[in-house]
């Protein structure tokens, strides 16, 4: 058995770990980083990037589809329909994915941390084992990183299999099923379940909660409930998934109840190819009894705000751990920052916001505060919107066809911008100044007094920020 | 897992509430057993609360400046309830350190010194609060955050001086210069330009600032101050002090102008037993006193404190300056205890070195006098006729004039004068 030391050891190659692995070899520790699967994780892998690129080529099907129609649009005609070929999107797909992993792979290569692939078995809180027997090689780290990420969550009376799908499956298909149940109407189910939709499928969504996306307020969720019942995007919501059993045909029957149902005989079903389940994701935690770290209840590791363990020297960052959202830039921040903090700076987890996007059509993001959010924090609340409709470029770019709107939140008193939400195709793209805003204390007239550049989506910042103060420019 | 409900101890002598001075733990940190949690001030003194379990804090009661009430819950801890050994990480509870004893440790300008038991309070010198609603984070730029993390600076001590109170990097600067000196660009020409001011600066009354001006507001509102000025001629007395101390025996404390005073005071107060005096205002009663405790009001790095020396009717010269010495040293130092900080009958107030005239001090409550000293100087009077350079002190006193008649408190500084302007009596 072979023996390998080093200084830090990160475990898990996703956008927390692979990061944390080149900040550490930058600044010169000696550093390795053990993956099971792909340099990349969830988010690169079977997340977040082959997510969006299947989102784009459903968009440009989608559109295909108005150009094939008599007459066609803004004068382009195509002279039949787009046609679909789901195994070489999905080859596309894994191209781009491909090329991603072997760009991490480079990073971590050029910055001088090693890559050692294997499933890493914590023998103790800083020893790790890849592989058995004679081949197997034992890693002991003066400083472990723990970044083995999420997976989805498994419902136990529906468990996985050909016809009950987590999202990394539905990533991967080869054939456009016919029909989709998404279990879920979380973002993972909206933003799969609306791709599938554009790329020709049927599909269904059965939600718990009393609507879809219940973490964002009902403003921001109108323009997007518009566009699932205009493009026939069945929604069940207050109802209980109860169960798939095979159907005839090779096809898959989901039950489900209302939540308040109590006689089974009411049981409602629904016949697809395919039950998408996205029900949320937990930490990956198994399998860390032998290092002794403390877990909570939900089976996050439990860190302070330096991402610290209650084992020195043993760090826990991105969804492995139970500080900040399980979202891939909470991660990648986590993970240079630990780093950081063994290499000996001073550092600490205190953002002021953390942007989340949802890829639906329409896009929603948020970031800081909503006015919900903002009148229970106490604060004196001035609100200002600003509508894509009202917005040259876009109107250029269709991009206010599914409506949406700027929402800024801000203090009364002084002005204070505490947070800004936004609905709309392409939206996603104004969330870095938004951000900045709140990390900068920025005031509403910082961005009143900026010249923001048109013709572009940034001007509806500057009129939403005007709107608050009570003079936008374009807007009766 | 269990919950730890931790009430605030009876802290001694009868108090029934102690005043926050400083939570060393936030929710959420990791504590041992007997880890200092919180520094609560009483009537005199301030006293660490250690942990009275491992756990982890879930809620903690009130912030610096809040009282809390004796048996009141103060703090609550998750704890591993006993016996619940069949939990996997059950093996490394020895080897795992804690997360850290307290979390926030970077961002505290000044943790309280390891102090013995009953420490005085220990505010920290720079750090004046601004105004921002509790629970409000400091408003600053990443940049700005990072730099103050670096330095240790805790950003909500920070004046910011942006919009909506945003800490700017010449914010930090100006912290880092201690406030001083600061943002006073200089002119091309060299000079100095000069920058009229708005900011202000709020500092949250709390701690020991708090007990001195409850205590002086007390004082003052409830009890008639009369004062009366004496001018004493300490010319004999300063060669009797200059020659005692070219010849003192070894080891004993040179000898200033105070231990004189607490002799003449035991010589007085013995002859005018109503100064010597609490007076027990709702009960009615003015208890005198045989015992000449005398309070020696003192200025310190924290505050006013008043130490005392006991039963100076006990102590000759030398023991009276000897015990002086230690106890204002002590206070000076954070290392006077409870016993050194209560007990005075009487309470003398030397402005020392910066002199001044007269004063008006305030009664230090339930006294019924006090004696104010000012500095000894060279002055042109009339003596035997003849216009002489003579060594004058001015005495400064107040009086609780619901118990000491004008008559009777001038009468105690006439015959304070008077040993000392003939200071062989004072050892006769």
């Amino acid at each position: 058995m072979k023996t390998k030391q080093c200084q830090v050891l990160v475990v898990g190659a996703g956008p927390g770990g692979y990061v944390a692995a080149i900040r550490s070899a930058q600044l010169g520790l000696k550093t390795i980083i053990v993956e099971g699967e792909r340099a990349g994780g969830t988010c690169l892998i079977r997340g977040c990037i082959p997510s969006k690129a299947l989102i784009h080529a459903a968009h440009t099907f989608h559109n295909l589809a108005k150009h094939a129609k008599k007459d066609g649009h803004m004068g382009i005609t195509i002279p039949g329909p787009a046609e679909l070929e789901m195994s070489n999107l999905v080859g596309w797909k894994e191209g781009i994915v491909d090329r991603l992993n072997k760009g991490v792979e480079a990073l971590l290569k050029n910055a001088g941390a090693e890559l050692v692939s294997g499933w890493a078995v914590f023998q103790d809180a800083k020893t790790v084992k890849i592989g058995e027997g004679k081949d197997a090689t034992l890693i002991q780290a003066d400083h472990v990183i723990m970044a083995q990420g999420s997976v989805p969550i498994e419902l136990p009376f529906m468990p996985f299999s050909e016809h009950v799908l987590s999202s990394r499956e539905a990533l991967s298909l080869e054939t456009l099923p016919d029909h989709v149940v998404v279990v879920g109407g979380g973002y993972i189910g909206l933003e799969l379940g609306i791709t599938f939709r554009m790329l020709g499928s049927e599909v269904t969504v059965v939600e718990a909660m009393d609507s879809v996306l219940p973490l964002f307020d009902k403003e921001l969720r109108r323009p997007l409930e518009l566009f699932l019942k205009k493009n026939k995007i069945k929604v069940h919501t207050g109802v209980f998934a109860k169960g798939a059993e095979d159907a005839k045909g090779g096809k898959v029957k989901l039950n489900f109840i209302d939540k308040n149902e109590k006689d089974e005989k009411k049981m409602q079903h629904v016949i697809a190819d395919k039950v998408l389940v996205t029900v949320g994701r937990k930490p990956a935690s198994t399998g860390l009894e032998a290092t002794g770290i403390a877990l909570d209840e939900r089976g996050y590791v439990k860190v302070n705000e330096r991402c610290e363990t209650n084992m020195k020297g043993v760090y826990a960052i991105g969804d492995l751990c139970d500080l900040g959202e399980m979202l891939a830039h909470v991660a990648s921040f986590q993970g240079e920052m630990v780093a950081e903090l063994i290499a000996g700076h001073k550092r600490a987890y205190d953002p002021v916001a953390v942007p989340a996007i949802v890829f639906t059509e329409p896009e929603i993001v948020s970031v800081g505060l909503s006015p919900d959010q903002a009148k229970e924090a106490g604060h004196p609340v001035i609100i200002g919107k600003f509508p894509l409709a009202a917005n040259g470029r876009s109107l250029t770019q269709e991009a206010e066809k599914t409506g949406g709107f700027v929402r800024v939140v801000a203090r009364e008193d002084d002005h204070r911008i505490l947070g800004i939400q936004g609905v709309g195709t392409h939206i996603s793209e104004l969330v870095g100044e938004w951000t900045l805003a709140l990390e900068m204390g920025a005031v509403l007239e910082d961005i009143a007094h900026t010249i923001h550049a048109h013709p572009t989506m940034t001007e509806m910042t500057h009129e939403g920020v005007l709107d608050t103060l009570g003079h936008a420019i374009h807007k009766m | 897992m269990g919950k730890f409900e931790f009430k605030l101890p009876d802290i001694g002598e009868g108090v029934v509430e102690g005043e926050i001075v400083e939570w060393m733990v936030a929710v959420g940190d990791t504590v041992k057993e007997d880890d200092p949690i919180l520094s609560v001030m009483t009537d005199k003194a301030t006293v660490e609360i250690p942990a009275p379990c491992d756990g982890t804090v879930a809620s903690i009661v009130g912030e610096a400046g809040d009282i809390l009430p004796v048996g009141g819950v103060c703090i609550v801890f998750d704890v591993d309830g006993e016996g619940n050994a069949s939990e996997a990480p059950e093996p490394v509870a020895e080897k795992s350190a804690p997360v850290e004893e307290k979390a926030p440790v970077e961002e505290k300008t000044a943790p309280a010194p390891p102090a013995p038991e009953l420490p005085p309070v220990a505010t920290a010198p720079a750090a004046a609060p601004v105004a921002r609603a509790a629970g409000t984070k400091a408003l600053a730029s990443p940049a700005v955050r990072q730099r103050a993390r670096a330095a240790n600076i805790d950003l909500q001590l920070v004046a910011g001086s942006g919009p909506a109170g945003r800490i700017s990097h010449a914010d930090l600067d100006r912290h880092i210069a201690g406030g001083a000196a600061a943002a006073t660009p200089s002119m091309p020409m060299g000079g100095v330009a000069k920058v009229a001011r708005n900011g202000t600066e709020d500092i949250k009354v709390i701690g020991l600032r708090r007990k001195i001006a409850d205590g002086m507001m007390s004082s003052y509102s409830t009890i008639p101050h009369f004062s009366y000025f004496e001018e004493v001629d300490v010319t004999e007395l300063e060669a009797l002090r200059q020659h005692l101390n070219a010849t003192r025996p070894e080891g004993a404390p040179k000898l200033t102008y105070l231990p004189f005073i607490m002799q003449a005071l035991v010589k007085a107060l013995a002859q005018r037993p109503e100064c010597n005096a609490l007076y027990d205002d709702d009960a009615g009663v003015v208890t005198r006193h045989q015992a000449i405790n005398l309070g020696i009001a003192t200025q310190t790095d924290r505050g006013l404190y008043v130490p005392v020396v006991k039963h100076v009717e006990a102590m000759d010269i030398w023991q009276s300056a000897a015990e002086m010495m230690r106890v204002t040293q002590a206070t000076r130092d954070g290392k006077a205890g409870v016993d050194d900080l209560t007990g005075s009958t009487f309470t003398i107030t030397s402005l020392g070195r910066l002199g001044g005239l007269g004063a008006t001090p305030i009664i230090n409550k339930p006294e019924v006098g006090i004696l104010g000293v000012h500095n000894a100087k060279d002055r042109a009077v009339v003596h035997n006729g003849q216009v002489v350079v003579r060594r004058i002190m001015n005495l400064s006193s107040s009086w609780d004039h619901r118990v000491v008649d004008g008559h009777d408190g001038a009468s105690l500084v006439q015959l304070v004068k008077s040993y000392l302007e003939h200071p062989a009596t004072i050892f006769m």
